[in-house]
Formats: C-alpha cells, structure tokens, sequence
C-alpha cells in the first residue's frame, strides 16, 4: 500500500516515457560505438575514435553531458518544449561538433586521410531525431509552422555548409572532387523524379476518371497495375530495355529525343509506371468518397457531367488525390537511386560507384541527399494535404 | 401544371413505377407518400429526368419534359433534398448561387438574389454568406439547401426527405417556413416524404404509392376519411385519425357564437391543438381570439367530438 502512496505522491515528470526508453537505449548504444572513423585513405577500415578524441578538454565533456541530459530527458516525462529543446540543440550540437572532430582528429598535411562519421554518431543523431519526430507529433504544430521547421532546418544545413565547417569530413571531401557531377546528378534525379510524377498526374487522373465511371474497366485497370507495381525494379528496367531499344531503332526521331534501350528514357518509364498505381487508385477511391448526395444535388440542379467533374467531384476527391501523389513523390525519390544502374543518372551513380570502389563515404555522397530530399518532400505535401483538407 | 401520363420504370424486371398518372395542379403542394421502396423517389425523379421513364410521359406546361436537354430543364426545376446535398468544399454563398451561375447571371444579380434568399430564410448574409456548410446546424443546412433550390426563381420545386434529417421541434418550424415561403411566391411544390403526418400537413393533395403503383391521390381530408385501401389506412395510423382530421381545420373556421371562459385560443390554431388544450385544461369551451387579441367567440369541446367524427 505504501508503494501506491508513494508512486502517487511522486511528481508528474518523474515517470518514465515509454518511446523514451528505446530512445535512451540507442543513444547509450551511439556513446558506447566509435564517434567518429579515421581511415588512412578513402578504401581501407578505419581506426575508431570516440568524442573525448575528437574533442579533447573541455568542449568534449560539455557535449558528453549535454547528451547525457538528452537521454534523462527522453527517459523522463518531462515537458514536450523542454523534450524539443534538448533533442534540437542536441542534433545542432552533433552536427557541428562532428565537423569540428574531423578537422581535429585530421593528420596534418595529409590528402588521403579521411574522417568519417562512425556508428556512434549515426545512432546518436537517429535517437535524437526519433525524440524530435516524436516530440513534434505531440505537439500537433499546424502545416505552415511545419514547413516553417524544415526551411530553418534548410538554412542551418546550407549556413554549415557554408561555412566550411564540415570541409573536413569524408562525405564533403568526396563531393569535393566531384561538385560537377553532384550537381549534374542531382537535376537528373529531380528530373527523373518530378518527371516522372508529372507524367503520372498527367496520366493518371483522367485514367482514374475513367476508371470511377467504368466499373468493368476498374478492376481491369488496377489489376495490370498492381501487376506492374510487384516487379522488382531491377527486373522493370531490364524489362524495359528491349522495347526501348526498339523503339529507339524503329520510330523516326525517336533516338533523337533521348530514347534508348537504356539511360534516362526507360528509366523514367519505369518510375512512371510504379506510379500510375497509387495516383490512379487514389483518384477512383477519392472520387468513390465524395458525398453522394453532393453529387445528386449538382445533377438535380443541372450540371453536365464535366462541370460535376471540374467543380464538385474532382475538388472534393482532390485530398485523397493528393497523398497518392505523396506517396509516389516520395517513392520515387528512393527509386530514382536504382536508373542509375541502366545509365540513367542521378543520386544512385554515388552509391552506385561508391559500392563498386568500396568507397563508404561515396554511397554516402548519393545516399544523404536523397533521404533528405524524400524527408523534404514528405514533409512539405503532408503539409499541403493538411492544408486542402 | 405537371402532367404525369402512365408512367413506368422497370430496372430489370422489377417495376418501380408502375403506369401512374395524375396531374399537379399549379401554386399547390403536391406530397408523395409511401413506404421505403414504393417507388415514391423514383416518381418524383423522373419529373427532372434524373431518372428517365421506360414508357408514359410528363409534361410540364403542356410541354414535354424531353423536348429540352435535360440538364437545362433541371435548372429551371428546384431540387432540394434530405441530408441537404450542400457542397462541402464551398461556403453558403457560392452554393446559393450555384443555379444563377449555371444559368450565366452577372455578379451583381447572384449576390443580390443571396442576401434576398438568406434574409428570407432568418440567416444574416454578414453572417453567413462566407461560412462553410459544416459551420451551420442541422436546421441551418436545411435551410441553405432549400434557399439553393430556390435560387433561380423557379416555378416547380422537388423536395426528397427534406425535413428528414432535422428533429421534430426544428422540422415542425421548417415546413411552416416552406408553406409560407409556398403561399408568398406560388410555387408549385412536389414533396416526397415517408411521414404521413407531414403529407397531412403540408400537401394541398397527398398521392399515396405502394409497390410502384398510386394507390390513392386526393386532398387530405378525403385521404383520412376515406382511405382507398387497407395500405392506406395503415399509413395514417388508425389511432390517430381523429386527430389528424382535427389538425387539417383552423379555429377561425369553426367557431362558434356564444360566451366562455378562461384563457382564449388563437383563431389561427387547428383544432387539434383546441381539443387538446379543452381537455387539458378540464373546460367544455374556450374563447377564441383574433391575433388582435378580440373575442370572436367560443369553440365547444362538444363541437369539437363531432368534427373528429369519421365524415359519411
């Protein structure tokens, strides 16, 4: 009985938060594991270096204690504002200060050496994003303040970037050698991505349109692309290669415009078909949601079936339509990685290169621009889907 | 006037209508009653052609409802129905306005037929000209939807349910709104409902469906003295006839010379309403007042018995 008393008496904050305690584990998994990697050059394994030898003296036990407070708390029911607080300043702080521990632990004088960031920092900073991820939901901030949240995280990354405080880090020596191609790569990914969506809404809606309208041609329809959307995507774009080339070889013009067995044409073709599934099953289920006594009354009063359509069925199914166009924006991102195992460019050339030479921070180079930008887009049509809705 | 000339609709082999004919009379409401299957929505829907006739016609006018394409004819034929059917996604203006707009009217007329429209429905236009369907009350929508149905002046107005969704203390205000809104412009109203005591109420006529056939079409007091068959009689609930036959009379009509006492009855009240408050209150008579508040005389609860009595 006492035991009772006593959990009541105890104050609010001082339960333990469920999420918490995973989120405490991994972040005492992340200062356990190497903070950082020091390799002798860009292929061998590297000798592992925690954050006092990155960060000798003082800065590096005022970081180990400003982490340790992030752990205490997510452990701890403490406010949400203060949660928010401690993850945010806790991710700040990592990632500048793994800047700061390249440039430390760097050998003088030496251009094949290369800091990377290690274990410990990636579960440090996915512990801390968890508990912000989780921390924000609770907050139930409204999508323009959402929006507002992802351009300062913008800003903070360009301003690190800028100001060269990340030069010595592995991942920003490779792009070092290859600003370019980043740059080409990343509009070929972006027009790989955006391309290819575009085509989808382009396509899908009206065919979805149909498809509502048409009940035998709806089963049909979505079968053939549920079909598609199970064929593994290396196979989709080897499928591809055959017509395309043939296409290529036969249509007048057609190799003129950038048509080829491979490359960037059938790359865009496969992303196009992955996506036509969720747009167009989105628009006949969005259209199937629409009040039908909305709909009853906009013929009872005289539309024609375009102006139901245009000014009543489409805007009110336009939501659901929406996140089918999330879900394929943000699919794609991903996908897009894989065209460039057919020449098809983008991010994936990184990962692709960075695999073949061993070269981890390479895969890097490919890999964190295109999780970020696949964040940015799930989180700015979120957003927007709010919004309409 | 609306001719309706033997008219069916099969679907398969099952006749939801099934070859009925009357004629709407014009500036009356005209009440379709009938069970949930009747075919009493499906009568009402072939009037806009929203649902076309397998044979038989209807004319309005004398013209056939076929000779305009038909989504020019519903605009010219108001359509209210139950749960309202507002857009969602628009505010209550641009809802009002929808027919006018359709019909290609200029700004400045569509906004001033919906401040008329939302003044006549009790609803200030500062105040809910801008506000979303989901913003309103039940009784608010109902309203919004029926001054939608009314929005391009039309002659004929169709109402399926409309009071359906509403309770019985804001029903009751809505369909004496509507009859004075009837009474003001002379519409000619065609009012689907499944709820005899409404029919009762509001129809100048009541048609009674049962099986896609029109069973019985005649005003009320013929319909609660003299029903055409058991299915009738049925819908009219035989325990409550006398009464119904009560509520279709108002005192000013009935009343009689002499002196009473105690607290006076409106002339404007039906004479259900007398009966139950004679008897509520113990007396054998009241006065009846005028709405100036004058003595025009007396009702007998004895008067009252014999009216209640089945007509001969």
């Amino acid at each position: 009985m006492t035991d009772v008393t006593n959990l009541r008496d105890r104050p609010a904050w001082l339960t333990l938060d469920k999420l918490g305690v995973l989120i405490a584990l991994i972040a005492v998994a992340g200062l356990a594991l190497p903070f950082a990697l020091l390799k002798a050059n860009r292929i061998v394994p590297g000798e592992a270096r925690g954050i006092l030898d990155g960060l000798p003296g003082g800065p590096g036990f005022l970081f180990l204690a400003l982490l340790i407070a992030c752990i205490l708390a997510a452990l701890l029911r403490v406010p949400n504002l203060v949660k928010l607080g401690a993850s945010a300043t806790a991710l700040l702080a990592l990632f500048l200060l793994i800047g700061v521990a390249a440039s430390n632990l760097m050998p003088p004088e030496n251009n094949y050496a290369r800091v990377s960031p290690s274990s410990g920092f990636w579960l440090l900073v996915f512990a801390n994003s968890l508990m912000l991820a989780d921390v924000l939901t609770r907050l139930r901030l409204g999508p323009w303040i959402r929006i507002g949240i992802l351009l300062g995280v913008c800003v903070v990354v360009t301003l690190l970037l800028w100001s060269g405080s990340w030069n010595d880090l592995s991942i920003l020596q490779e792009y070092a050698t290859r600003s370019r191609a980043f740059w080409q790569e990343a509009r070929t990914h972006i027009l790989l991505t955006f391309g290819s969506v575009a085509a989808a809404i382009l396509v899908g809606i009206p065919m979805g349109v149909l498809c509502y309208r048409r009940k035998a041609l709806r089963a049909a329809v979505l079968n053939v692309l549920n079909i598609v959307q199970t064929i593994p995507s290396i196979a989709l774009f080897g499928l591809l290669i055959a017509p395309m080339a043939w296409i290529a070889a036969t249509i007048p013009g057609a190799s003129a415009i950038g048509i080829s067995g491979i490359g960037t044409a059938p790359a865009l073709v496969a992303l196009f078909a992955y996506s036509l599934l969720p747009v167009v099953s989105n628009t006949v289920v969005g259209l199937l949601g629409v009040s039908a006594a909305a709909v009853d009354a906009a013929r009872g009063m005289g539309m024609t079936r375009r102006q139901r359509m245009l000014g009543v069925e489409l805007p009110l199914a336009f939501p659901v339509i929406l996140t089918g166009i999330r879900i394929v924006l943000v699919q794609n991102i991903g996908l897009a990685t894989i065209a460039a195992l057919i020449g098809g460019g983008g991010f994936g050339v990184f990962v692709f290169q960075g695999i073949g030479q061993t070269a981890m921070d390479l895969v890097l180079l490919g890999a964190v621009p295109t999780v970020a930008l696949a964040f940015a887009a799930a989180v700015v049509l979120d957003a927007v889907v709010e919004m309409i809705s | 006037m609306i001719e309706i000339d033997g008219v069916s609709k099969a679907y398969g082999d099952n006749l939801a209508v099934n070859d009925v004919s009357l004629t709407i009379q014009p500036h009356t409401i005209c009440a379709v009653v009938g069970t949930s299957g009747s075919g009493k929505t499906t009568l009402m829907r072939m009037i806009n052609r929203l649902v076309e006739p397998t044979s038989g016609q209807i004319r309005i006018d004398s013209e056939d409802v076929t000779a305009v394409p038909a989504h020019e004819l519903r605009r010219r034929i108001g359509y209210a129905i139950q749960g309202n059917g507002l857009f969602p996604h628009k505010n209550v203006g641009q809802n009002i306005a929808t027919v006018p707009r359709l019909l290609g009217w200029n700004e400045k007329r569509i906004s001033a037929r919906v401040d008329e429209l939302l003044e006549l429905f009790q609803l200030d236009p500062h105040m809910f000209r801008d506000r979303m369907p989901h913003e309103l009350s039940g009784g608010q929508q109902q309203r919004v939807g029926v001054a939608r149905a009314l929005a391009a002046k039309p002659n004929i107005l169709l109402m399926d349910e409309p009071f359906g969704a509403l309770d019985p203390v804001i029903r009751t205000r809505a369909q004496d709104d509507l009859l004075a809104i009837q009474q003001r412009f002379g519409t000619t109203i065609v009012l689907v409902t499944h709820d005899m005591e409404e029919a009762i109420h509001l129809g100048d006529r009541i048609a009674v469906m049962d099986e896609g056939k029109l069973v019985q079409f005649a005003p009320p007091a013929e319909i609660i003295g003299n029903p055409a068959s058991d299915f009738v009689a049925e819908l009219l609930g035989p325990s409550d006839r006398a009464f119904r036959l009560l509520s279709l009379s108002r005192l000013a009509d009935h009343v009689e010379s002499g002196e009473a006492t105690g607290e006076p009855l409106p002339s404007t009240a039906s004479l259900r309403d007398a009966y139950s408050e004679l008897l509520w209150s113990g007396r054998t008579a009241a006065p009846v007042v005028t709405a100036a508040g004058d003595v025009i005389g007396r009702i007998r609860l004895e008067s009252l018995t014999r009216l209640a009595m089945a007509p001969k």
